[in-house]
């Protein structure tokens, strides 16, 4: 292969469909009660990465998720979609682990994946919303970035031209590789599985998920390497310990307050016509309106 | 001294950006709090003067890198000016706006110095924290919104520096501290503190449009949320703007199902806002969404749903159909209207 993308990729809860039953007594997030989702701008990452790859001969696309063991669904998903293959990156030893701790981890995973051509992840995450995890990985692994891109305007083996879409506008860069893209919600819509993809490739999983099955899929697995999923420890990375989870994280939860409502002793109105009137009435008296 | 410091966004026009005069006006406060000196980094071209500008918002000193190549803004450069000048001054705190700027910058600092990021916090505030048999003061509360919003989050950074948080335009107040006050203009050898290629990325093209709608500036603000239904709807919330001449707002939930336009978004995530008057039509009330406006005058609040979290912040509750009773708002408006 002589040109490969990374996708950076996030299993999320679901947190734009919060039910009831999100938050536990004591005030902590419920994420059992959350479904499991891709992240959105993570679709749209992997859409561009699979439109460079069908601008470009011989490339390849491999997807980097970090989480439990259920995260290789991301990666599942990402294969039936067009992506190559993935990595799992899991252990307990990540758990608390804020942005930069995440991306020291993200960004030895990729070093593994050298050489690359590129980088590419979703803008920020749904259950963060912090978009520091993509420039921060850029960081460590010494590249340049280029956030909030909307589209591919030109490609080939050489360099990139993208769209970058801004608050009041856009910008159109270009740069050599190996680069870092994040992409922004507008870029399109990631295409759907692909159905030869899916028969292929829907035994794929990680060991965890064989030994949790229970089934024996030796022979398949030794007929058909490529359905291994391969998971990375903290020991498979290298890592340095004391920066990852809670003792690699600078940022430190001081405390976390259920959100209490400033009551204010309000008006209650019907939507009749003169209820409504009086209130116009008064809005126009006391000058707040006219 | 401590120094607190405020990273001073440049616009097309070559002013310093609102943001960043809010983020001044807070950074001062702060400053005095702690005891500290206010700093501002300012990176661009053609910025003669510019300190005019930003003294009487209390800053004692401005390091000022002028030059053609630092206009507009590309990550790599502004990225080695800011780190490396973070490494020679060492600030306590060190504030962002949180714009396409910010948010593309100040990560990667974070990253470069290993320290503690915080983003779109809503409020800042000094205060103590404690772990085991350690005690730490005057540090930076960032306070934010969390997990969808169900949770208010206080995090600090006990041991790394600088305290780094991001805040959107319009959550602190833009507010001059002495017209008179004057500190002191650095300006700094660019070569010194650039990394090699740093010019990497190259700028094709830009198309950047004017400011068009201005809902902080607006005193009368009409809201929609995911309840009002379609854009077609919306079209009946910008009638009654329009008749009370104020602007249309809207909730991210709105915005993300395509019902209005970005621009026009209110909440931790897009403007905050405080308006005379803020109609809330078929707004549910997130935690996230009151951030940018529960510090408006008057709030009157239509929904259908008589629970919504959004009536216990509001002076007035109509309950009933956005479509139903906006109209006869529109209708007695127009009756009574001098």
């Amino acid at each position: 292969m002589s040109f490969r993308i990374i996708v950076l990729a996030k299993q999320v809860p679901d947190t734009r469909n919060v039910g009831k039953d999100a938050m536990k007594e004591d005030g902590t997030v419920n994420r059992a009660a959350l479904p499991a989702i891709f992240n959105p701008e993570d679709l749209n990452a992997l859409e561009l990465a699979l439109r460079i790859k069908d601008s470009i001969k011989d490339a390849e696309i491999q997807i980097v998720t970090m989480g439990p063991f259920r995260a290789a669904e991301i990666i599942r998903e990402s294969i039936f979609r067009g992506a190559d293959g993935g990595f799992l990156i899991t252990d307990r030893k990540f758990a608390g682990s804020d942005t930069l701790a995440t991306s020291y981890a993200l960004s030895l995973a990729v070093e593994k994946l050298r050489p690359f051509d590129l980088v590419i992840a979703g803008r920020q995450a749904i259950d963060g919303d912090t978009a520091q995890v993509g420039p921060q990985t850029a960081e460590k692994l010494n590249l340049p970035q280029i956030t909030y891109t909307e589209d591919v305007i030109a490609v080939d083996e050489k360099s990139i031209t993208l769209k970058r879409r801004l608050e009041r506008g856009i910008e159109i860069v270009k740069t050599s590789y190996p680069a870092m893209i994040t992409v922004h919600s507008s870029a399109p819509e990631c295409r759907p599985r692909n159905v030869k993809r899916m028969m292929k490739f829907k035994h794929a999983r990680t060991v965890h998920e064989l030994q949790d099955e229970n089934k024996d899929y030796t022979e398949l697995r030794n007929r058909c390497p490529y359905l291994d999923i391969p998971e990375w420890t903290v020991a498979d990375l290298n890592a340095d310990e004391v920066r990852l989870g809670l003792s690699g994280s600078p940022t430190k939860v001081k405390k976390i307050d259920n959100v209490v409502l400033a009551h204010k002793d309000s008006v209650s109105l019907t939507n009749s016509e003169s209820e409504i009137e009086a209130l116009m009435k008064e809005l126009i008296d006391t000058h707040i309106v006219g | 001294m401590k120094n607190i410091i405020v990273y001073c966004e440049i616009t097309e026009e070559q002013h310093v950006a609102d943001v960043s005069l809010e983020l001044l006006s807070k950074g001062r406060k702060l400053a005095d709090d702690i005891q500290a000196k206010l700093e501002a980094v300012v990176i661009g071209s053609d910025l003669q003067h510019i300190e005019k500008e930003i003294y009487p918002f209390g800053i004692d000193t401005i390091y000022l890198f002028d030059d053609a190549r630092l206009f507009p803004y590309r990550t790599l450069p502004h990225a080695s000016i800011v780190i490396n000048l973070f490494r020679e001054i060492t600030p306590e705190i060190a504030l962002f706006g949180a714009t396409s700027v910010g948010r593309d910058l100040a990560p990667r600092i974070a990253s470069a110095l290993r320290c503690g990021l915080t983003a779109d916090c809503t409020s800042l505030e000094i205060g103590s924290y404690e772990d085991k048999d350690k005690t730490f003061d005057q540090l930076l509360y960032q306070i934010r919104p969390a997990f969808g919003g169900n949770i208010i989050a206080t995090i600090v950074n006990p041991e790394t520096r600088p305290q780094m948080a991001t805040v959107r335009e319009g959550v602190m107040k833009k507010e001059v501290f002495n017209a008179d006050y004057q500190g002191q203009v650095k300006k700094m050898n660019l070569e010194n503190y650039l990394g090699k290629d740093d010019f990497q990325v190259e700028i094709l093209e830009r198309q950047i449009e004017p400011q068009k709608v201005n809902i902080k500036g607006s005193q009368i603000i009409v809201a929609g949320g995911y309840g009002v239904g379609s854009k077609e709807n919306f079209k009946l919330l910008q009638e009654l703007a329009e008749v009370l001449g104020g602007e249309v707002g809207a909730t991210r939930a709105a915005v993300d199902a395509g019902f209005i336009e970005h621009e026009r978004q209110i909440g931790q995530t897009g403007v905050t806002v405080r308006p005379k008057l803020y109609i809330a039509c078929g707004i549910s009330g997130a935690v996230q969404h009151r951030a940018g406006m529960d510090q408006s005058a008057k709030i009157i609040s239509i929904n259908n749903d008589v629970e919504a979290p959004i009536n216990a912040i509001a002076d007035y509750v109509i309950v009933g159909d956005v479509m139903d009773v906006v109209p006869k708002m529109i209708k007695m408006y127009k009756k009574h209207a001098k």
